[in-house]
This record gives C-alpha cells, sequence and structure tokens, in this order.
C-alpha cells in the first residue's frame, strides 16, 4: 500500500468509526490533536483494529518502545512508516 | 516522620487530629473545599444524625460529593455502599435488598423505586453548612463496594476501613510536600486507595471531573503542582496521547486495575524520567497484594514470600492471596464465596514462572479486564444470544495498545430460513450492537461483531473459552 493509500485508508476508518459510535468528526488536519478528534479511546482502539486488517501492520505492537502519536499527521507519518 | 494510626477509628476522626487540615484541600473541576471545612461544617444540610446506624447508599454523580460524604458518614452510619458512576438503575432494588439498605445519600433525584422498605433520604450538596454530626456512638462502618458478577448483577464486597487501609503508609516525603491525583474514580477499589491515602497521609487530592477533557484535567493537575498520581495503564496510554502530559511532573507514578505491561512503562520512564514508577497488584476482593518497583512488567517470585503483611502462594496455576487487607465476604444470599477454608483469596488470575520473574497470563474465568473494569463474557454472549439471528456466541477480548483491549464477539448465524426478514450481515451487527447498547455499560459492548462459522463446543456443552 502506497503512502497515499495509508493516509486516505486512515481518513475512511476515522469517518467510519465515527459514524458507527456516533461522534462528531473535528476536520482532520495534520495539526489536530487526536484528543481533540472527537473519538474517544474505545474509538481509536477500533481504528487501530481496523486498520491492522486494511493494511496489515500493527505499528503499535512492533516495537515496546514505539512512540505515542499525539496528532493526527504524527499518527499517519507512524503508519506511513511502518507500511514501507 | 508522623506514624499513622495503626487502627483509623474514622476518617473523621483521622482528620481531627491531623495538623494543618486548612491547607490540605480536595478539589475538581469545579470546587475547592480546605479539609477543615469539611471536618467542621457538614455536606448533608447538617443532618447527619439522622443515618446514625443506618445502612446507607451513597449514589452521587460525582467524586467530589461522594468523597465529602464519606468523611461525614464513616463511623455514624452502620453500612455504607459506595455505588460506583453509571451503575445501572436497574441493579439498585437488588442492592438495597441485599445491603438491607434504610437510607439513600444522593445528589440525583433518581431514587424513585417505588420500593416499600422504609427509606431516609438524604441530599449531599457540595456546600458546606455549619452543624457537627452527632458522633457521640460510635460505629465501625461497613464499607460496601460493587464489583460485577457474571450474571450482570452487582457482586457487594464487605470491607472495613481496616482492611481497606492496611496497605497505606506514610512515605519518605514530608506530607506537607505531596499532593495525590488519580485518573481512577474514587468509587471503585483502585480510586478509593487513592482517596483513603490522601486522608490519612495527611496530603490534598485533586479528582477527575466526568466532563473534563484529559488536557483540561492534566492542566488543572499542573497547576496544583501534584507530585502523586495514579492511574490504570488504559488511563496513562490516554493521557499519554496528550501534549498536555508533559505539563505534569509528578514524583510518583503509579499503575493499578490492570496488567501493566513492558511498553506502557517505558513510555512512563521517558516521560517521567524524575519520577518513581510502581505498578501494584490489588482487587477489590484480595485487596493492595504488592507493588513492583523496577518498572519491569510481572513480579519477582521472591516476592510471594517477601512482601510484608501479606501472604501470597500459586495453588493450580492461579495467584492467592491472604492478609488483612483482603475483603470479608460477599453479602447476599446464595453469595459466592469469597475466601477458601484457609483463608486465602484466589484472585482467578493465572500467573507463569519465567525466568525467576511471574508474569499474569490471562484469568481463569474468562473474564476479562478493560480499562480497570472486570468483563463477564458470560453477560455479553447472553445479551447477543437474544438476538433472533444468533445461534451462539463468544466474547473474547483483543489486545489494542491504546485501551488495553478490546471486547470482540465472535457470533454464529442460525442456519435455514430466517423469521422472513432477508438482512444482510451489516444490519444484523448493528442490531446486535444496538441490543448491547441498550442493555449494557459502555465498557461492556463489543467493538467489533465477527461472523463466524462454527464455535467450539467443549464436552461441558460451554463455549471453549481460550484460557480455561
Amino acid at each position: 500500500m502506497n503512502q497515499i493509500d495509508v493516509r486516505s485508508e486512515i481518513i475512511a476508518q476515522f469517518n467510519q468509526v465515527a459514524r458507527e459510535q456516533d461522534k462528531r468528526l473535528t476536520p482532520l488536519t495534520d495539526q489536530l490533536e487526536l484528543l481533540d478528534s472527537g473519538l474517544d479511546s474505545v474509538c481509536f482502539a477500533i481504528v487501530v483494529s481496523r486498520l491492522e486488517e486494511a493494511i496489515g501492520v500493527d505499528p503499535f505492537a512492533a516495537s515496546e518502545d514505539a512512540v505515542i502519536p499525539v496528532t493526527f499527521g504524527e499518527l499517519v507519518s507512524f503508519y506511513e512508516n511502518a507500511a514501507k | 516522620m508522623k506514624m499513622l494510626q495503626s487502627n483509623p477509628t474514622s476518617l473523621w476522626s483521622v482528620l481531627k487530629e491531623s495538623d494543618n487540615l486548612s491547607g490540605r484541600f480536595l478539589l475538581d473541576a469545579d470546587s475547592r473545599v480546605a479539609m477543615s471545612d469539611l471536618v467542621e461544617g457538614s455536606v448533608l444540610y447538617g443532618r447527619g444524625k439522622e443515618l446514625q446506624g443506618r445502612s446507607v447508599l451513597l449514589t452521587t454523580n460525582d467524586q467530589f460529593t461522594t468523597a465529602s460524604a464519606l468523611i461525614e458518614l464513616d463511623g455514624v452510619a452502620r453500612r455504607i455502599v459506595l455505588c460506583p458512576p453509571d451503575f445501572p438503575l436497574e441493579h439498585f432494588p437488588y442492592v438495597i435488598d441485599t445491603a438491607e439498605v434504610d437510607a439513600i445519600v444522593s445528589n440525583h433525584a433518581a431514587m424513585r423505586l417505588g420500593k416499600p422498605r422504609p427509606m431516609y433520604f438524604s441530599p449531599v450538596s457540595r456546600t458546606i453548612v455549619a452543624g457537627d454530626t452527632d458522633r457521640s456512638t460510635h460505629h465501625a462502618t461497613e464499607w460496601v463496594l460493587l464489583t460485577s458478577g457474571t450474571t450482570g448483577l452487582p457482586k457487594l464486597v464487605v470491607h472495613t476501613l481496616e482492611s481497606l487501609t492496611g496497605a497505606i503508609q506514610a512515605g519518605k516525603t514530608p506530607a506537607e510536600n505531596i499532593v495525590w491525583s488519580t485518573f481512577y474514580d474514587i468509587r471503585r477499589y483502585g480510586g478509593l486507595q487513592i482517596f483513603l491515602r490522601a486522608i490519612l497521609t495527611g496530603t490534598s487530592l485533586v479528582l477527575t471531573s466526568a466532563h473534563e477533557s484529559t488536557a483540561n484535567f492534566l492542566a488543572r493537575a499542573a497547576a496544583h503542582r501534584i507530585t502523586h498520581i495514579s492511574g490504570t495503564p488504559s488511563h496513562w496510554r490516554r493521557a499519554l496521547m496528550s501534549p498536555s502530559a508533559r505539563r505534569i511532573s509528578p514524583e510518583y507514578v503509579r499503575l493499578s486495575g490492570e496488567i501493566a505491561d513492558q511498553s506502557i512503562l517505558n513510555h512512563l520512564r521517558a516521560m517521567y524520567p524524575q519520577a518513581r514508577i510502581a505498578h501494584a497488584f490489588a482487587s477489590t476482593e484480595a485487596g493492595v497484594a504488592f507493588e513492583v518497583n523496577d518498572a519491569i512488567a510481572g513480579f519477582e517470585a521472591k516476592a510471594l514470600e517477601c512482601t510484608p503483611g501479606v501472604e501470597m502462594k500459586v495453588e493450580d496455576r492461579t495467584l492467592r492471596i491472604r492478609s488483612t487487607r483482603t475483603a470479608s465476604c460477599y453479602l447476599g444470599e446464595n453469595a459466592p464465596i469469597l475466601k477458601g477454608d484457609d483463608g486465602f483469596v484466589d484472585t482467578g488470575d493465572i500467573v507463569e514462572l519465567r525466568e525467576g520473574r511471574y508474569c499474569f497470563a490471562g484469568r481463569r474465568d474468562g473474564v476479562i479486564n478493560i480499562g480497570g473494569l472486570k468483563v463477564y463474557p458470560e453477560e455479553i454472549e447472553a445479551v447477543i444470544n437474544r438476538h433472533p439471528q444468533v445461534q451462539m456466541s463468544l466474547v473474547r477480548t483483543k489486545k489494542n495498545p491504546i485501551t488495553g483491549a478490546l471486547v470482540i464477539a465472535d457470533v454464529v448465524r442460525k442456519a435455514g430460513p430466517n423469521d422472513g426478514r432477508d438482512l444482510s450481515a451489516s444490519a444484523i451487527q448493528d442490531d446486535i450492537l444496538l441490543l448491547c447498547r441498550e442493555a449494557l455499560s459502555p465498557h461492556k459492548v463489543p467493538a467489533a461483531i465477527n461472523f463466524v462459522p462454527e464455535l467450539v463446543v467443549g464436552e461441558s456443552g460451554k463455549v471453549m473459552r481460550r484460557s480455561a
């Protein structure tokens, strides 16, 4: 999966999970802090779980010292690097 | 260093005898009160006397009023039943009957239960009024905490102030330099420990508020210069997702309530290099057992023999604990046995010895832990199985870096003609989720429903669980 696909897959999952969990999603910019995105931690967990199926990687599980992303941009590059 | 009273008679008497009460505070996002005012006034409109010797259900919609009311009621009430947040209304009649509740202290009006039992109702307020509660008769108050049970009905766990506070010792840092805080809710065992710690060791306490964001709480905690803070690994994962996590610089970071994995310990070490990071093993039933201070997941095998005041053993693969900190029993007719004949509480946590260290390897009863809260798969399966298209289901957990674990349901659909409606798989998934949201607390609702062709059924006729 190339980098554009990774980003659009992540955006698609954010929208999908927000819809399912009845959350209002803030427009996704790279600077947006994840905790301000409108999703709660269960939503994030579902997103991570679905991205693992869609992209084939769980970058969080890859290392005990993997960084914890704070902004949406960090989350995207976290997945992009893992998918390389 | 001041020693703690070895056997505190009541929270109020501990506070009454301690120094610098006017300099110690209890606060949340909306209120701040000096401990001296809590000792001298009343949050029960000066009517605490009416609660003398009663079995009191304490149910408030915030931690702050629960904390204030506990200080006033301990030693006065015969029994306090501490109601956790989001407690389902439908279980109140069971709790009231089982704990022989004859008074309710609350700040919300949800108590129209239509019960015939004569009940005294006392409102509780954030505002302190003058008026001392009559403490001429002392009651050794029984504390009852509520935890999840297999059938969905709560279990009522009986403690005393002595058993709840058995693990609390004064630390090396002078109390006046310590400000405690916790991500936990003090209406559950883990948070209650921190509340009691603050009261007994002479510190202030910063509480979370329900509608406050993680970032705002952390900013407030930083403004009050918290030094000691506790939470579950899930609380901490969430906190570390906030840039505001950098605003606090605690001396002591404590994790409990869930298994602390090496990843979260490493993250906390990196974020707070100055802090002592400890993960503790405790449960509502077994009490506080031990604390691990080397920032490595699991615990050293020698902890079994070398933990003062606590006896531990591993029998039949699970960790068993005996100490004065364990609960005494469950309340109710036909209540399950809390302690074995030898006085040991079986925690149900399977441990495995690897190179001199015990690691946690799941639960024997299949209980899953979601963010520090117990979830019985059977309770969720029973709800899913009510759906007309469902043949059988298995609820399991999936490890997740953000929440620690997710609830996942594997569902076998009924074969053959359905009830005439030709529902798509996603429509049935939505339907099942709706059913779950209506019947279950939010943390028990599955994050995903997977349709599977079959589930393995064991000789007992039950669906086989992996950890069983």
